[in-house]
């Protein structure tokens, strides 16, 4: 009885929640949305026109979920001119585990938030990677139709971004306020806003998949993107309604990070994970908008027929529409956004070296500042993915050099992280490994990277599989090790318990050998001719025994993943408990206990050092508990 | 200095990494054969930049690790044992910020100068036309009375410039052989140039994902001695008036992509398969049941979208055989029809 009782109370507690809300809300706004377009177009006598009426249910669809999930209610009744408190803690009547599923305004919380959903994501996006990994274990279609093949590699590439960007999120959220010594984020409102609209975004993706899938990549290029079946339509939304988190959840960290920080924090006296951020928050408010933009163009382009991209479309001697455009607008973007993705896990991997070397960070300013250069560069570069697009040729020059000049600023950081650890006394916990393995692997997506830069060597590899190995690796060099490495560094500071370092160390060694044979075999068969995104492959390649060593490597990495997140809920409650400063880090949020406190820091803190300055005796970087100011 | 025997040691091993990481790379980074005169050159390329990669690899790499194995926390240390107390190096800073800053520009005017070369237009060059659909080639010789063919066939030796369009979706031209790619794009015409080098036999695959068969969008490229290419067009242009309607018909539906997506052998591929077809039953989407007759064939190929065949979706097939029938007749002054042809040709399928 008791069981039941408590069962009882577990699904009163979660059917109520802000998250079956949002999808159930999301569903009935969808549903009113379609019928309204359909119902208007059959009183009209026209055809029923079903994309139009799944768009208008999409768009209606991620305004009922978020009212429903309660985001929107305070703006709406400051709207009415009511005036609504700041609610804080966990919500009145409910268990503690119930703020994790609602809305809830605390950065931490909504940090954590970001953090779980993330690992889901990640979870679908690499399943959905074994699939047809192993479906590219041999040549011959083996279990998959091309068609779910083609859908199942796009989902896989725009469901991993969405995974990381919200990993990106997570430690943004989590780690930035409390670096800086801030109770909170500038705009929590805005703060669960940007959370959850990602939940109806990534509804839409999913349920892309099975209105018929898509098959144009994540990349979405006109023609196919506008002769693509429905699927395409709804990937093309979700996409684009990411895209108001980016902007929302930036604008939220550069002016946190502008107006809060603790007395005597000067810019060069932030933790080096905050300036990765800043410049990462940078990128996402300025860039977002013209892949949302041309994502909007098709979409008009598929609704209403206005041929932006359709160059055989053209009336009275009018220009007409081209193909090549959309490209250019997608990569503004895009590519941009892949410092998105690197520029938070480098910070990471910056952040940790010296508490492991027990030494200073070598060249602070130069790594700071060198992360301004990535994303500054960053936004010159972006058709350097197009080079055998039909772009002006000789175009393609300028953007080779702008390209080969990301490398500069990159070397620095390779450099000074070489400076952290010469002469220190190193240590190897799980987290150190992890940024350890990080450099290791961004090394390689590094490398492999100057000769798609340079344009005659980027005719042979542009869209082989040497670009899969590129950027796979910059983006587990850039961000899953360092996200990884962030995870059980700062375990115990969430949950005040220590995760299992051997099954750490377990996770690691399998994970990155794993990681490196992936990368390189890719990079091999790239070489030898194997196209990108293609269901079967010809035997005549020589590729074949490559690709079944790729496999393996591949299913090494998923099971020591799920290693990881065994190791991670098993030692949720059954771990020892952390001691308080468990790494002798000189980071302020180390100096409280943990878990965090609700607004962190019961006093301000003053800054009063270095944040790197281990090995100088009697130097501190935060004084905790300074003397009253009398006022 | 304090460091000096570390740094000494460290140089060595970098010497060494180096070398071991070349030849590595070489063992297991090998580029498929060069078959053209752009190859060759782009190779040199390629070899600068492994070159390059194998350096900086063991650079960082070896500092690492010899930082793992040598500035470790030993066991006899104190627990609250601190590493050196240095914060920076303004001068080794700007010295990794200018030498990678020259070997980018160094690397940057190496490929600006190959690119000119390898897109400067040659004297006496050869023009071919593709053409991409979903998802087959077409190759068009104007030079040889735009005879149109689904191989690419060139002589050894002769600069070649081909003009590629699409007629639907973004393709791909890539000859991994060659080295050079360049995309199809619907409305507008673009150039790649090629000489090749090397007789034999190669594929042009789509690089470019094009929708359900990208990864089968693959045609033979054989390059052949100059007499063996003229040999081989004047056979090609001259005899296919003379063939047999059926014949004929095989070639048509090879030509223009048909058999990318409709099989001769029972296989299910995007469309229908032919074997079998002709005066069948045939369920369509619509419910009703028709005859696959002479009207219902040259209807399908016409406006496929007409009458969909249960199970397989519309748009699909290209809609505009009408026009590129017309072009391809014109050719023949009208002496063929390619429309009986393929008929002709699916009848034998059913016999």
């Amino acid at each position: 009885m008791a069981f039941l009782r408590s069962l009882a109370r577990f699904l009163y507690y979660f059917l109520t929640s802000g998250l079956v809300r949002a999808l159930v809300g999301q569903t009935i706004g969808m549903l009113i949305g379609y019928g309204l377009v359909a119902g208007i177009r059959a009183l009209m006598g026209l055809e029923p026109a079903r994309e139009a009426a799944w768009v208008a249910g999409a768009f209606l669809g991620v305004f009922t979920s978020l009212l429903a999930a309660g985001v929107l209610g305070d703006w709406l009744r400051w709207a009415t001119g009511r005036e609504t408190k700041l609610r804080h803690g966990p919500p009145p009547g409910r268990p503690e585990w119930t703020r994790y599923l609602g809305v809830d305004y605390n950065h931490k919380v909504i940090g954590i938030q970001y953090g779980v959903t993330s690992i889901l994501v990640l979870l679908v996006g690499g399943i959905l990677a074994l699939i047809f990994r192993i479906e590219l274990a041999a040549p011959g279609m083996q279990f998959l139709t091309p068609d779910t093949y083609n859908t199942i590699f796009s989902a896989h590439g725009i469901i991993m971004i969405a995974s990381i960007l919200a990993g990106v999120g997570a430690m943004g959220n989590y780690l930035v306020p409390m670096m800086i010594g801030a109770s909170d984020m500038a705009f929590p409102r805005l703060n669960a806003f940007s959370f959850w609209i990602g939940v109806p975004s990534a509804m839409l993706l999913i349920a892309a998949m099975f209105v018929q899938g898509w098959d144009t990549g994540w990349v979405a290029y006109p023609p196919l993107s506008v002769r693509g079946p429905l699927g395409t339509q709804l990937f093309l939304l979700g996409f684009y309604l990411n895209g108001f988190s980016s902007i929302a959840s930036a604008i939220n960290i550069l002016v946190t990070v502008l107006t809060m920080r603790a007395p005597g924090m000067s810019l060069f006296r932030m933790p080096i994970f905050v300036w990765g951020s800043v410049a990462a928050s940078i990128i996402q408010f300025t860039a977002t908008q013209t892949v949302g933009l041309a994502l909007l163009m098709v979409t008009m382009q598929r609704l209403f027929g206005l041929g932006f991209f359709d160059a055989t479309y053209s009336v009275a001697g009018i220009p007409p529409g081209d193909p090549i455009l959309y490209q250019h607008l997608f990569w503004f973007y895009s590519h941009p956004v892949v410092y998105v993705f690197v520029l938070p896990g480098l910070g990471v991997i910056s952040e940790l070296l010296p508490v492991f070397s027990r030494k200073p960070l070598f060249g602070y300013k130069w790594i700071a500042l060198s992360s301004l250069a990535i994303a500054l560069v960053g936004f010159l570069v972006w058709s350097h993915h197009m080079f055998t697009s039909g772009m002006s040729e000789f175009l393609r020059i300028p953007f080779m050099f702008s390209t080969l000049l990301v490398a500069v600023p990159t070397g620095v950081k390779f450099f000074s992280w070489i400076g952290t650890v010469w002469g220190g006394k190193l240590t190897f916990p799980t987290p150190m490994l992890f940024v350890l393995g990080a450099i290791s692997v961004f090394l390689i997506g590094g490398l492999s990277g100057p000769i798609l830069g340079t344009v005659p060597t980027d005719l042979h590899l542009h869209d082989s599989y040497w670009i899969v190995g590129h950027f796979h690796a910059t983006m587990f060099g850039g961000f899953v090790f360092p996200f990884f490495a962030a995870i059980y560094y700062w375990y115990p500071k969430i949950t005040g318990r220590m995760y299992n370092e051997t099954l750490g160390k377990l996770h690691f060694w399998l994970m990155v050998p794993g990681f490196w044979v992936m990368s390189l075999g890719q990079m091999r068969i790239g070489l030898l001719g194997m196209r990108r995104r293609i269901a079967d492959y010809d035997p005549a390649l020589g590729v074949d025994f490559t690709q079944t060593l790729i496999t393996i490597a591949a299913l090494v990495i998923g099971w020591s993943i799920l290693i990881m997140l065994y190791n991670l809920a098993s030692s949720l409650r059954a771990a020892p408990v952390a001691a308080p400063n468990p790494w002798n880090s000189r980071s302020p949020e180390w100096q409280v206990p943990s878990p965090m406190p609700e607004f962190n820091y019961d006093q301000p803190f003053v800054v009063v050092g270095e944040p790197y300055d281990y090995g100088l005796a009697d130097s501190t970087y935060v004084n905790m508990s300074p003397a009253p100011t009398g006022d | 200095m304090k460091y000096a025997r570390h740094f000494a040691i460290v140089a060595v091993l970098v010497v060494v990494g180096a070398i071991g990481t070349y030849l590595l790379l070489d063992a297991i980074y090998a580029l498929p054969p060069a078959a053209s005169e752009e190859a060759v050159a782009i190779d040199g390329l390629f070899r600068g930049h492994f070159i390059l990669i194998s350096f900086l690899f063991a650079l960082v790499l070896v500092f690492i690790l010899y930082s793992v194995v040598v500035f470790r926390r030993r066991p006899e240390d104190p627990e609250d044992v601190e590493g050196d107390h240095f914060h920076g190096h303004t001068g080794l800073e700007i010295a990794w910020t200018i030498f990678p800053l020259v070997v980018v520009i160094v690397f940057g005017v190496w490929g600006a100068r190959l690119l000119t070369d390898i897109i400067r237009p040659a004297e006496e060059e050869m023009t071919v036309q593709v053409s991409g659909q979903q998802w087959s080639w077409r190759f068009t010789y104007p030079e040889h009375g735009d005879f149109t063919t689904d191989e690419l066939v060139l002589p050894v030796g002769q600069p070649v410039r081909l003009e590629l369009t699409s007629l639907d979706v973004l393709h791909s031209f890539w000859v991994p052989e060659f080295r050079v790619k360049q995309d199809l794009v619907p409305g507008q015409v673009h150039e790649l140039r090629i000489t090749p080098t090397e007789e034999g036999e190669y594929k042009t695959r789509c690089a470019e994902i094009c929708g359900t068969s990208h990864a089968y969008m693959i045609s033979d490229v054989r390059i052949v001695s100059a007499t063996a290419f003229d040999d081989w067009i004047q056979e090609s242009t001259t005899s296919i008036v003379e063939l047999e309607p059926a014949e004929r018909g095989q070639l048509w539906a090879q030509q223009f992509g048909c058999t990318g997506c409709h099989s001769a052998d029972g296989t299910a591929l995007a469309g229908p398969t032919w074997l079998g077809l002709y005066n069948s039953e045939i369920q369509l989407a619509s419910g009703e049941t028709v005859v696959a007759d002479e009207d219902y064939i040259i209807n399908s190929i016409l406006a496929p979208n007409d009458q969909i065949h249960s199970g397989f979706s519309p748009n699909i097939m290209p809609q505009n055989f009408e026009e590129l029938f017309a072009a391809e007749e014109e050719k023949y002054d009208g002496e063929v029809s390619i429309l009986d042809d393929l008929v002709a040709y699916i009848l034998t399928l059913s016999e």
